[in-house]
């Protein structure tokens, strides 16, 4: 009957509060379409062809024009006359025979510019820039994941039981902080010693989980005490539930402004990590390994590869730094 | 009480000190477990690494045997702890030059760039972020931080490139990359463009933190009685605030400088500087795992000591700060 009496809860405030920032919303609109990218390009509606040399060495950008150098290169190739001591000729043209008749056709004639321009091979680099993203954003978002998922346990039973438990995990931080994270993760780097996005990942996930770990600490301090974890107690609450079912509802703004801040550290890391070929395998595309060739490539004056990549990632993390301020300031309101 | 007695705990300072040092050995030993086992246990077994591509069963038996790996774990473990503390890790797997050696000639290199680098990044930092916090709440101040977001978000591998093909390949106004014999030619001819670089990606941080420190300082009663009692804003800001902002700033740079030292690798790589973080980057390259562990071991130390030293010159700013 009395509506008035529902209060709203802390997710709605804080909802009310982000769609009243505008550069919030506006930045949430463009994470939003490279997250819809990442998905496209993920089940292979857009991109999946990026391998495809769809055009002549370092094509230019279709607002440069064709360059004159690479005209050339356009065309077709043109068969070699037949040459009557080619001792390869008859298996040659059985073979073209034989890919004629399962219906391929000679290769289509290779575009001369495109909308972003191409790679050394020839591979469009809008889809390039975009599968690479992928690959970016992904690692980015999962190692958050693994990173605050880590630091809440351990910090949810390091702030809940106090005393022996407290000091041993305690002891961990101080060890993994005492380590520069960079050193960290490049000494983890030489252990491992394969390449893949998944080592990337726990790479990352496995030494980011410091700072999460020290606020929920906190926050496991300030709760734990709190009148309703002493009623679940007294109904008999276990103490993981009281830990997840009760409190972590309570703290678990913490733990998502602490993702948001971390993706974007992480997308960074991994772009140095695979620029420096610690991390992305060969084959995989990602921002870093594109900065990797375009900075060959600058030397020859072919700028477009930089400049998608670096491009794409600054309005990405520019995007996603200001959310996640937002989001911080949304959701605790006290500090500002 | 009874330590009273002793002669070195009359000195306050002194005794803080010993029981800092005493407090950091734990976390020292965890270090070392951890490195231990990230190269022993995870990393598997070097010999087939060192005993290269045509390897047979006595060669890689002998490499075991040299390095120990045929010893229980708590005798490598041993070798490992003996090795931290002579400060001899033998000598360097791909090059054959001793570690101890490497680490102190690679040292010099790293402090050329770094030294003016953090002196350059703290003095422009603190003043761009007093002036800042003057016309705080202005539209000078949003410009100033949202240039700061864009300028973070823009991957440092970017100005490098940028700033190394510009700067140094198109224009010539330095060398595109290399390293000299003498310290002043170094200094003012290889080291400018990668300090200029360094600048330009870690003022916007810088800025973003020390305006915080001195926006805190800002809302303090003290600030309200020193205008109150009629001084200047301009005396405010320049002596009362930065006096009290100038703590965190300390904790900030004075905790930074190890890492610093392994964070320069990408400056170091790109122009050729022998420096440490070069010499990380080459070691994983490499699999040279003598290399990193020490220098992980060492640059952790060093974390430790720094963070000491940032708390006993908190008392030197600060005469409220009590050493306990």
């Amino acid at each position: 009957m009395n509506h008035s009496a529902v209060s709203p809860g802390l997710w709605t405030l804080a909802w009310r509060r982000l769609r009243a920032d505008r550069v919030a919303m506006a930045a949430l609109a463009v994470v939003g379409l490279f997250l819809l990218s990442v998905l496209l390009s993920a089940s292979g509606l857009v991109a999946a062809d990026w391998e495809d040399e769809v055009a002549v060495n370092y094509a230019p950008p279709t607002f440069l024009g064709p360059d004159p150098a690479l005209a050339a290169l356009a065309q077709p190739v043109q068969p070699a006359p037949p040459n009557a001591f080619d001792p390869l000729a008859a298996d040659i043209a059985a073979l073209q025979a034989g890919l004629a008749a399962q219906g391929r056709a000679a290769p289509a004639p290779k575009a001369a510019t495109l909308p972003f321009g191409a790679d050394k091979w020839g591979h469009d680099i809008v889809s390039k820039t975009i599968k690479g993203g992928q690959t970016s954003i992904v690692v980015g978002l999962v190692a958050a994941l693994v990173a605050v998922a880590l630091g809440t346990l351990f910090g949810a039973l390091s702030g809940f039981y106090g005393g022996r438990v407290d000091d041993l995990f305690t002891w961990f931080y101080s060890i993994f902080t005492s380590i520069p994270s960079i050193l960290m993760i490049l000494t983890v780097a030489a252990v491992l010693q394969t390449k893949g996005v998944l080592t990337i990942v726990l790479i990352l996930g496995l030494t980011g989980w410091t700072g999460p770990y020290r606020l929920i600490r906190a926050e496991y301090i300030k709760h734990k005490a709190r009148e309703y974890v002493m009623a679940a107690d007294a109904i008999g609450a276990s103490s993981w539930r009281k830990m997840f079912g009760h409190i972590f509802p309570n703290v678990s703004h913490v733990a998502l402004v602490q993702v948001s801040i971390l993706v974007v550290g992480f997308i960074k890391a991994e772009v140095i990590l695979s620029f420096l070929g610690f991390g992305v395998p060969v084959g995989t595309v990602s921002w870093g390994s594109m900065l990797n060739e375009a900075q060959n490539e600058l030397i020859l004056g072919k700028w477009w590869q930089l400049a998608a990549a670096a491009g794409a990632m600054a309005v990405l993390v520019t995007a996603f730094s200001l959310f996640a301020d937002a989001l911080r300031d949304a959701l605790d309101p006290k500090v500002k | 009480m009874r330590g009273r007695v002793h002669a070195p705990f009359d000195n306050p300072m002194l005794a803080y000190i010993l029981r800092r040092l005493w407090q950091m050995l734990p976390t020292m030993a965890g270090v070392v477990v951890l490195v231990f086992l990230l190269f022993n246990w995870v990393g598997g077994d070097p010999s087939y690494l060192l005993a290269g591509k045509m390897a047979d069963a006595r060669a890689i038996e002998n490499i075991r045997l040299q390095l120990g790996l045929d010893q229980p774990w708590y005798v490598q473990l041993g070798i490992f702890v003996r090795q931290i503390l002579t400060f001899d890790f033998g000598n360097a797997w791909a090059t054959g030059e001793p570690v101890s050696h490497i680490i102190a000639s690679r040292l010099g290199p790293s402090l050329t760039v770094l030294v003016p680098l953090t002196i350059l990044e703290t003095a422009i930092g603190i003043a761009l972020a007093l002036a800042i916090a003057f016309v705080r709440g202005s539209l000078t101040d949003r410009l100033v931080m949202v240039a700061c977001t864009v300028g973070m978000s823009v991957s440092i591998l970017v100005y490098i490139i940028v700033f190394q093909y510009g700067l140094a390949y198109k224009l010539g106004l330095f060398p595109v990359q290399g390293w000299g014999e003498h310290f002043g030619e170094n200094l003012l001819r290889y080291a400018t463009l990668p300090i200029l670089i360094g600048l330009t990606v870690s003022l916007a941080p810088t800025l973003r933190l020390f305006r915080s420190f001195v926006l805190d300082e800002a809302s303090q009663d003290y600030v309200r009685t020193a205008r109150a009692k009629g001084l200047s804003e301009r005396r405010i800001v320049w002596v009362h605030v930065l006096r009290n902002a100038a703590i965190p700033i300390i904790t900030y740079v004075m905790s930074n400088l190890p890492a610093l030292l392994i964070g320069a690798f990408l400056l170091e790589r790109f122009f050729g500087i022998p420096g440490i973080g070069r010499e990380v980057i080459l070691a994983v390259e490499r699999s040279d795992f003598p290399v990193i562990k020490a220098i992980t071991v060492y640059v952790a130390a060093a974390t430790m000591v720094f963070n000491l030293l940032a708390d006993l010159l908190y008392q030197a700013v600060d005469p409220r700060v009590q050493l306990s």
